[in-house]
């Protein structure tokens, strides 16, 4: 149903997920958010264009990585959510928080 | 004079049927042969069966006379159904239709959605009604589907159906409706006769005997049926069966849904239980409130209560998962916020109304319904049927054939039906062998449909009689096993010797004799006057094609595989030469049972076989098989004659 794929790049770490980022999988995101920033890399950008849903289980996980990447001196941001994503993003002003980027390397922008 | 004499002989029948067909299983079974000996037994009692049903058909025959005047208040609609039909062909219906006299509105109900056709509707004056949007993606119901939809877009109190090719008599409304001055009256079928069919009718297209004794002794049965075409029928009534059947089919759906819940929910929280232990927490109180809607179903509360109760329990169930994880998100915020590396000075703030709350914790964004078969349960235990275009059809459309099964439910639900003998349209029959195999084999197999979904002897609802008149029908099409015994036995019997019977001797004549004479006397009784040989000849003659509708239809209901279905072309297709594909079982059954009857007399002659009568039955009997065979060799010859008005421009 949802597989993140873990990319490397010189200064951060790329997670793509795609399917649907929900209640069952948001544990996985955060594992994954925890191994990228536990390997030295802080910066995280995860990229939800492949992303076709999210519930507040996902939204929850998001955050739970931003926090993680912050507690570590990084940062978490979001690239390209599709559009359910956004407008999930906006009903909850979550997008004030994580803002949206259109592409990932728009996301690693200064990185 | 007649209804005595059809009763004397209908009793005679079933009586001497039953003593000879007594004598076959009790005394005359060789059973040391029992692999033809027993389907020969089975193959004549399934025939006995049907002189019983036969008999108690033709038992009350109601020959109607003229219908009572209409009452001039009562509105019709008529309805012209086409999917793919020659847009002249149903040009000229509409046009016949149009010039009913009775104050009527003409409708083309067009499953095509064909511009030219729209057109030419607008041009003659008369409704064009297409599918409305809710149909797309949904399942269609063929013409069960266009009446349905075309009934929520009409208001008349009565309406005629017409099939694209049924051209109306200017009377055909005066001369039924008034049949509906009977309150209960929610059927009117007249019968259905083709222009385009010779005298001698290979294809055994007119149906004299249906349209005649058998719709006739149905009628006595307050059983006449309905029949698709040329029926006018109540619209109060159609509603109430479309509502009655809402709320029967919203029950059963729930029920299923609910029974199958426990399962779902249990794998969907066992999944959940270790990346989501909340998630599986929440999925387990549901499977609480799905006990808890299961119990109040089956001590009898309302199917409405109870869904909106579920649905309660699943918002209430997905609101908690949600307010956890905000909760969660909140103190992440928070923690953000607090961090001394502040990045880009945003504060971590979510402000949350009521409104998202909702939408985040809503069917379709909540969390509960991330897991599709918890997804797939939560929408099926609800009464809006998401998975029709309308919740209510008041035309069946458990069959490929509408039309049966929408008039069992009328009678099951009190209505009356009228046989109205007078032929008051008249359309147009396939006109080659492999179109009129095509539509007999729906008939069949939705015949079949309605009796393996809808079984008449168990319905509810519905009077003995009745129950009678539907099994009858339905058990005729069985007759293709029997006709592969009553093929294959004097062939094994001529060319082996070997006896099904333990002895074609004196008693099996002076039994079996009279019993075949006098129902031979009660068909030429009950249909006297009328062609009923075709009929006779098809039901064997077709055998493969009888076997072939009890496989898909079987498959079809209880495999849920595809019938193979194929609208009835209404006119002619193109082809030439002997259509040997479509005749090849016959063509070997002549072939074998001619070598039989050769090899039989040979035996006899060289003394292989001693028994004079029993090659002689069996050679009457092979000369009959080949005699109401031959029709289809015939039939795959008929060309049909060119109608002087060309109908397919």
């Amino acid at each position: 149903m949802m597989e993140i794929h873990t990319e490397p790049v010189t200064g951060y770490t790329v997670l793509a997920c795609a399917g649907r980022l929900t209640m069952q999988y948001a544990s996985r995101l955060r594992e994954a958010v925890d191994a990228a920033v536990g390997s030295g890399t802080p910066n995280v950008v995860v990229d939800l264009s492949g992303t076709s849903f999210v519930d507040s289980s996902g939204l929850g996980a998001l955050v739970a990585g931003l926090r993680v990447a912050r507690t570590a001196g990084g940062d978490l941001r979001i690239a390209a959510p599709t559009e359910q994503v956004s407008s999930v993003l906006s009903l909850t002003n979550l997008d004030r928080v994580l803002t949206p980027h259109p592409s990932v390397e728009e996301a690693a922008r200064g990185w | 004079m007649r209804a005595p004499l059809t009763r004397v002989l209908g009793t005679l029948t079933v009586l001497l049927g039953t003593i000879y067909v007594g004598w076959r299983w009790t005394l005359s079974v060789y059973w040391e042969h029992w692999w033809i000996a027993v389907p020969l037994a089975l193959a004549e009692t399934y025939a006995l069966v049907d002189g019983y049903l036969f008999t108690l058909t033709v038992w009350r025959m109601k020959q109607r006379g003229r219908a009572p005047e209409p009452d001039p208040e009562t509105t019709v609609d008529v309805f012209i159904t086409t999917y793919n039909e020659p847009v002249e062909m149903v040009v000229e219906t509409a046009r016949a239709a149009k010039a009913i006299t009775y104050p009527h509105e003409t409708w083309v109900l067009d499953d095509g959605d064909r511009p030219e056709m729209a057109a030419a509707a607008a041009e003659l004056g008369v409704g064009y009604v297409t599918r409305n949007p809710d149909w797309r993606d949904k399942p269609r119901h063929a013409k069960a589907g266009n009446l349905n939809n075309a009934l929520f877009v009409t208001e008349g109190e009565l309406i005629l159906i017409l099939d694209a090719d049924q051209v109306p008599d200017p009377a055909i409304l005066e001369r039924t409706v008034g049949w509906f001055r009977d309150p209960e009256v929610a059927l009117v079928q007249t019968p259905q006769w083709f222009t385009n069919v010779t005298d001698s009718d290979p294809l055994g297209s007119q149906a004299p005997l249906f349209y005649g004794p058998i719709q006739q002794g149905k009628d006595g049965w307050n059983a006449a049926f309905f029949c698709g075409s040329n029926a006018v029928l109540r619209r109060d009534a159609l509603m109430q069966l479309g509502i009655v059947g809402y709320v029967e089919e919203v029950e059963v759906a729930v029920a299923d849904a609910l029974r199958a819940a426990d399962r779902i929910l249990a794998r969907a929280a066992r999944d959940a239980a270790r990346e989501a232990p909340r998630a599986a927490d929440a999925l387990r109180s549901l499977r609480g409130a799905a006990e808890e809607a299961r119990g109040r179903l089956a001590s009898g509360a309302a199917v409405g209560e109870v869904t909106y109760a579920f649905q309660g329990a699943v918002d209430a169930a997905s609101r908690e998962v949600v307010d956890d994880d905000l909760a969660a998100i909140r103190r992440d915020l928070e923690a953000v916020a607090s961090l001394p590396m502040h990045v880009d000075g945003k504060a971590g703030e979510l402000v949350l109304d009521d409104l998202a709350l909702d939408r985040l914790s809503d069917r379709d964004w909540s969390p509960l319904g991330a897991v599709e078969s918890v997804r797939d349960l939560v929408r099926a235990v609800d009464v809006d049927r998401p998975d029709e275009a309308m919740p209510v059809m008041p035309m069946a459309t458990i069959s490929v054939t509408e039309d049966m099964a929408t008039c069992m439910r009328l009678h099951s639900l009190g209505w009356r039906s009228v046989y109205h003998h007078e032929v008051l349209a008249h359309g147009l029959a396939p006109e080659d062998l492999g179109t009129m195999l095509g539509q007999r084999l729906r008939w069949a197999q939705g015949t079949l449909q309605v009796l393996l979904r809808e079984n008449p002897l168990t319905r509810r609802g519905l009077t003995v009689g009745q129950r009678l008149m539907y099994f009858a029908t339905m058990w005729s099409y069985l007759s293709g096993f029997a006709a592969v015994v009553f093929l294959v036995a004097p062939v094994v019997y001529l060319c082996f010797g070997v006896l099904p019977v333990h002895a074609y001797g004196l008693t099996f004549v002076i039994l079996f004799t009279p019993y075949v004479v006098v129902n031979q006397l009660l068909f030429y009784v009950v249909g006297y006057g009328v062609k009923t040989w075709r009929g006779h000849q098809y039901s064997l003659a077709l055998f493969p094609l009888w076997i072939r509708a009890c496989v898909t239809a079987g498959a079809n209901v209880f495999l849920r595989r595809p019938l193979g279905f194929v609208v009835t072309p209404k006119t002619r297709t193109e082809g030439g030469g002997f259509p040997v594909r479509l005749v090849l079982p016959q063509l070997v059954a002549t072939v074998v049972l001619v070598v039989a009857s050769v090899v039989g007399v040979v035996r006899l002659w060289t003394g292989a076989a001693d028994s004079v009568i029993g090659t002689g039955v069996n050679l009457v009997w092979v000369l009959y098989d080949i005699v109401v065979i031959s029709v289809i060799f015939q039939a795959a010859l008929y060309r049909a004659p060119t109608p002087e008005k060309e109908s397919t421009a």
